[in-house]
């Protein structure tokens, strides 16, 4: 759960979202260039923030990005995010 | 920034194709499920598009990452202006908004 963990607090205090799931799908990613035994490589990650309102898709995965940017460098292999803003969630 | 050697090619590349994917593997054997995913779309749509491999380029691997303050690949370019990672592209695919986008920017494809 380390890097789980370490996703949510960092997204918690970056865009205090209204609802925040992080699905790790490591287990489909199994064998597969990037995938570690422990798992937890493979993130699908769906956030619903008011940080998020009145801005383009591309500038809100940036903000995410960003803020997991020690995580996308290392630990995290691949991420797919679905970003909403309150309205849409 | 601009020193950077990978960003003159990337420009060069991004504006002498109206389209072009910046992606792992080719269009013809994608090595990646999300790069596979963006070729699948423009492929439906028989939009002409450029694939780079990044995986046979260490410098646009990298460089293409700064230059579009974006950490994934692939990534998608429309005439010269980054469009979006793998979500965003699908997602706009099935919404019927890269399909607006491309008549906007008059790119060719079949509806």
């Amino acid at each position: 759960m380390r890097v789980a963990t370490a996703i949510k607090e960092k997204l918690e205090r970056a865009l205090s979202p209204d609802r925040l799931d992080i699905i790790d799908e490591s287990h489909k990613h199994a064998g597969h260039a990037g995938a570690r035994p422990g798992g937890e490589s493979h993130f699908h990650v769906e956030i619903v923030s008011p940080a998020f309102e009145g801005l383009s898709q591309v500038e809100r995965q940036r903000m995410v990005y960003a803020a997991l940017a020690d995580e996308m460098k290392g630990d995290i292999h691949a991420l797919s995010l679905k970003t909403l803003s309150p309205g849409e969630g | 920034m601009s020193d950077n050697p990978a960003f003159d090619r990337i420009k060069s590349e991004t504006s002498e194709s109206d389209v072009v994917l910046f992606m792992k593997g080719t269009p013809m054997f994608p090595q990646c499920g999300f790069s596979a995913a963006v070729v699948g779309a423009l492929t439906q749509m028989q939009v002409k598009f450029k694939g780079i491999n990044v995986l046979e380029d260490a410098e646009i691997r990298e460089g293409i990452k700064d230059f579009s303050n974006w950490p994934t690949i692939p990534q998608l370019y429309v005439k010269g202006e980054f469009v979006g990672g793998c979500d965003i592209v699908k997602e706009m695919y099935e919404t019927g908004e890269l399909q607006k986008m491309f008549d906007d920017k008059s790119i060719e494809y079949a509806a």
